[in-house]
């Protein structure tokens, strides 16, 4: 019998896989926005395998509304991302100081 | 699974990267399913491998970039990075065994529970457009912002391009476009 465990087991071993790839490919902001997406997906398993082992469907709803904001940013870092390589020729995380912060 | 999490974050072509995301968001709508979230599972598969995970692969490939120095400072970051996620996954799984060992109560609201009896995706909707109703507007206003964001940001007016203006068109009238002129024979007509 798979119980709650397993998926918490699951979605954990996931969201440090995320902050792993955050935090070794620091260069490449692809790969950041993906390891991002990696550790939405963790909480969405988490939520959805709450929700269910619970029986309250808020869980799920919730769940929906972190893919929709998940799927926001992917559009608006990928967006922003474009428009930096079209005017510096390089995505490397290293090198973005133009707003000198 | 999680061995197609660790080849997102691991491997060399970020093309199989996001390959390989792809397979990590087909895993989890798989355990989706198996918990009895059909709706979010089939999201899921929709949402993120329909749009975000060719939004990625659109980028990837359309940014022609010299991955390999990009990977430059890999190692450098390995050893903080691993010590990091080695504290985080004993974190975790401390907080795992504290729940198995009874410390930690699972309370379920049985007020709250919905009956077995309707469909996952009919139980979800009844709860979303009746409590969540403003949050749901709510998402909505943040995917149309995000949308129009995307838009702005990467539109761009190209100078050179010769567009048509419609409303210059509509404005033109006959009087300025056209004249009478009777010239004498011989002389031409000035243009």
């Amino acid at each position: 019998m798979i119980g709650i465990e397993h998926y918490i087991v699951v979605s954990s071993i996931l969201f440090v896989m995320g902050v792993l790839g955050i935090f070794l490919n620091r260069k490449n902001v692809i790969i950041i926005l993906m390891a991002i997406e990696l550790i939405l997906l963790a909480v969405n398993l988490n939520l959805v395998a709450f929700s269910a082992f619970l029986g309250d469907l808020t869980g799920q709803v919730f769940a929906m509304f972190v893919l929709t904001v998940a799927a926001g940013e992917a559009a608006i870092g990928l967006a922003i991302l474009v428009i930096y390589f079209r005017g510096r020729g390089t995505i490397a995380v290293d090198d973005v100081n133009r707003m000198k912060g | 699974m999680i061995a197609s999490a660790a080849l997102v974050i691991f491997s060399r072509n970020p093309v199989h990267s996001v390959l390989w995301l792809i397979l990590a968001f087909f895993n989890a709508a798989g355990l989706m399913v198996l918990v009895g979230a059909e709706f979010i599972a089939m999201l899921l598969v929709i949402v993120y491998v329909g749009a975000v995970a060719v939004l990625f692969l659109f980028v990837v490939m359309m940014l022609d970039i010299d991955f390999a120095e990009l990977r430059a400072g890999f190692m450098n970051n390995l050893p903080l990075g691993l010590l990091l996620a080695i504290i985080l996954i004993c974190e975790l799984v401390l907080g795992l065994g504290a729940m198995r060992a009874g410390s930690v109560q699972l309370g379920t609201d049985i007020a709250n529970a919905t009956p077995t009896t309707v469909p996952n995706i009919e139980a979800m909707g009844q709860l979303l457009y009746s409590k969540y109703l403003f949050l749901f507007e709510a998402a909505g206003l943040i995917l149309v912002v995000s949308m129009v964001g995307a838009i702005v940001l990467t539109n761009r007016r190209r100078g050179g391009t010769r567009p048509q203006r419609i409303s210059d068109q509509v404005k033109r009238r006959p009087e300025d476009a056209t004249r009478n002129e009777s010239p004498e024979v011989g002389k031409g007509v000035s243009l």
